[in-house]
């Protein structure tokens, strides 16, 4: 089967990041940009489901600036076979992303789309949810260990409290948690075999989807410095302490 | 080379030093462990391959962007560098002047790892006097019977295959004229000594390779016509003098990290210690080195990537790289203070190995004379 895997292209986990001077939202000149940590889990879990001979071809998709093609080739040189990449400058929200790759879904016919659950710049945690809203496909998000066959996907999903497992019928969305697996790095000949592999590049006008945001970002700051600690001796110490913060009566 | 793709390559070293060379490092390093496990993954990357070219299997990258990888490992892990640093300058060696069926039947084994080795030149009484070597190498038939001994030779030990250095005619004069360079794999009267003990650059082997009587056809004399050997060995040179001046910017880039680090986190007369003027001091020396040593170095690596002839630039690189190093090592030490002298830091491991680039591919000594007779004769009054 085919599997669709979105990949997007953000400030890289290790980068502390910085609010821009003028508060529109976060430094992005000079800074490292990656593939956002979950996705890289995502085409990790599909490359897997392909060597256990589950899945026969891996599309990964990148929707944003045309930077967001070298997203793409991180994803093939770990082992994806091709890339669509729709290139557009504005942000990227969530259910243009999802009506994106909704559109992608009906042309491509996956029948898997394995989704970060979450990309680590706005946390939005919707993307998956949306896209399974509007193609009306079953999903199954937070997996911690995904099995499919050729009709069925099972999925262990971390919730609070524990796992619960869910069985999906084909076509479905799936989202990757963090523990389903450990990414494998590319080898340095698959990063140059990626160059062959091919990318086609598309806009959201092809796939009918109006991507100017509805959202609009009034103000970004800093979380709030946290004061410095004190050290204390004792026990008895301790509790005078917080009894004068009133942190206990 | 494509900025974005040599990005993805050092961003891939990156995360396999993180997660694979890290954590290892210590135990390998103080109990002087060949790390099998690593050599296996860095044949996985294809490091065995990194400069051999594409239609050889290899990957064919430019000095440049080789020269990143070896500092990016190099500052974490100096020795592991020279496994398949020394490996490759052997495959250089039949690259360049090897026949094209030498080529062909060697170079896919070296790119891929199946066959891994070294450069055996140094001998017991003869390393910077190169052309006092007493190995030769005697024409009987199809093959050549060779005897001597040769010593020092890193990957002496887990290595299987080296490119060796003898004498074809040992009465020529010049002394040059009588050297040649075999492919040398391991058989019958080739036997190795024990692994040495050494100060530092642990975990690679370090070993003498004895051969008595030991038979090899004549095709694997590389280039096949006697009397090369030496231009052959020493034609690599300029790489070999870019790759160690890349060990010597990791080590002292990696020093520079380790003493950064402690000195933002330790802590006297109630601020860190990077607050007092002394400890600057020894900062500011170490940045401005550590960025120098860089700068010469790939300084170096972009002229030859264009083709043009940088023995001189090499040779800069490769002393002040390798004195970068083992300066910045030093001063990181006393800003380490007491723990400098301990074995559960890390910063010892750098004071350690970063002496040998001092000695190793030609020894500062002579790269300063080789450097001011080409600039005397460049610059006749
Ligand atoms: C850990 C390690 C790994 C090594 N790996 C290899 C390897 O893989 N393959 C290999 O072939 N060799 C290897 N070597 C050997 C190394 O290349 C030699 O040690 C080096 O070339 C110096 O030679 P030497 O030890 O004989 O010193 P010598 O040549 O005896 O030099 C002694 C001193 O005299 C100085 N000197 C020598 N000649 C002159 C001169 N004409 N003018 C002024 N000063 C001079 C030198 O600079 C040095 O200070 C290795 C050595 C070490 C320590």
């Amino acid at each position: 089967m085919k599997v669709l895997v979105p990949v997007k292209r953000v400030v890289d986990y290790n980068v502390k990041v910085r609010v821009k001077s003028d508060g529109t939202g976060v430094e992005l000149a000079n800074v490292k940009m990656s593939m956002n940590p979950f996705d890289e889990i995502a085409v990790e879990e599909a490359i897997r489901l392909k060597e256990k001979g589950v899945v026969t071809e891996i599309v990964a998709v990148s929707i944003g600036v045309q930077q967001s093609q070298e997203t793409i080739r991180t994803a093939l040189a770990m082992g994806a076979d091709r890339g669509i990449l729709v290139v557009t400058d504005q942000p990227t929200e969530s259910l243009a992303v999802a009506k994106i790759l909704a559109a992608i879904a009906k042309e491509e016919a996956p029948q898997l789309i394995i989704l970060g659950k979450q990309a680590i710049d706005d946390d939005a945690n919707q993307t998956g949810q949306m896209l399974s809203g509007l193609l009306g496909w079953p999903q199954g998000t937070f997996a911690s260990k995904i099995t499919a066959d050729g009709a069925m996907v099972t999925v262990e999903r971390e919730i609070d409290g524990g796992a619960e497992t869910v069985e999906l019928k084909l076509p479905a969305v799936v989202t990757t948690d963090l523990r389903l697996n450990e990414p494998r790095y590319a080898s340095l000949p698959n990063i140059m075999k990626a160059k062959s592999k091919p990318i086609a590049s598309k806009t959201p006008a092809d796939y009918g989807v109006d991507a100017t945001p509805r959202l609009q970002i009034l103000k970004v700051v800093e979380p709030s410095k946290r004061t410095a600690g004190v050290k204390v001796k004792t026990v008895d110490e301790l509790v005078d302490k917080l009894k004068v913060l009133g942190a206990i009566g | 080379m494509d900025p974005a793709e040599e990005t993805a390559l050092l961003d891939s070293i990156q995360k396999w030093v993180d997660r694979e060379v890290r954590p290892v490092v210590m135990h390998h390093d103080h109990n002087d462990i060949w790390p099998a496990e690593l050599v296996d993954q860095m044949a996985e990357m294809g490091l065995f391959g990194a400069t051999i070219g594409s239609e050889y299997g290899g990957l064919g990258l430019p000095a440049t962007t080789y020269a990143k990888i070896v500092s990016q490992i190099a500052s974490y892990w100096m020795a592991i560098t020279g496994i398949f640093n020394s490996h490759l300058i052997m495959a250089v060696a039949v690259e360049r002047f090897g026949t094209p069926e030498q080529k062909a039947e060697w170079l896919p084994k070296f790119a891929t790892g199946e066959i891994r080795g070294g450069l055996a030149l140094t001998e017991p009484n003869a390393g910077t006097d190169l052309q006092a070597i007493r190995t030769t190498a005697v024409r009987d038939g199809d093959d050549y019977v060779i005897n001597g001994t040769k010593t020092w030779i890193s990957n002496g030990l887990n290595g299987s295959c080296f490119a060796l250095l003898v004498k074809t005619d040992p009465k020529a004069e010049p002394r040059y004229k009588g050297m040649s360079l075999f492919i040398a794999p391991k058989g019958p009267g080739f036997t190795t000594g024990k692994k040495f003990e050494k100060l530092g650059y642990k975990g690679i082997d370090s070993a003498e390779l004895i051969f008595d009587n030991y038979r090899i056809p004549a095709a694997n004399l590389i280039g096949g016509v006697e009397g090369q050997g030496f231009f052959q060995a020493t034609g690599g040179l300029e790489l070999g003098r870019i790759n160690v001046a890349a060990r010597g910017v990791g080590l002292a880039e990696g020093a520079l990290r380790l003493a950064t680090d402690y000195a933002q986190q330790r802590q006297t007369m109630g601020k860190p210690i990077a607050d007092h003027q002394a400890i600057q001091l020894y900062l500011g020396d170490m940045v401005t080195r550590a960025r120098a040593a860089r700068l010469l170095t790939f300084d170096a690596a972009e002229a030859y990537d264009r083709g043009e002839r940088c023995d001189m630039q090499a040779g800069m690189a490769k002393y002040f790289a390798s004195e970068a190093a083992v300066k910045n090592s030093q001063e990181a030490m006393r800003i380490y203070g007491g723990y400098s002298y301990s074995k559960e830091y890390e910063i010892e491991r750098f004071y350690r190995d970063s002496m040998l680039m001092c000695i190793g591919e030609g020894t500062n000594e002579m790269q300063r004379m080789i450097i001011a007779k080409q600039w005397v004769k460049r610059n006749p009054a």
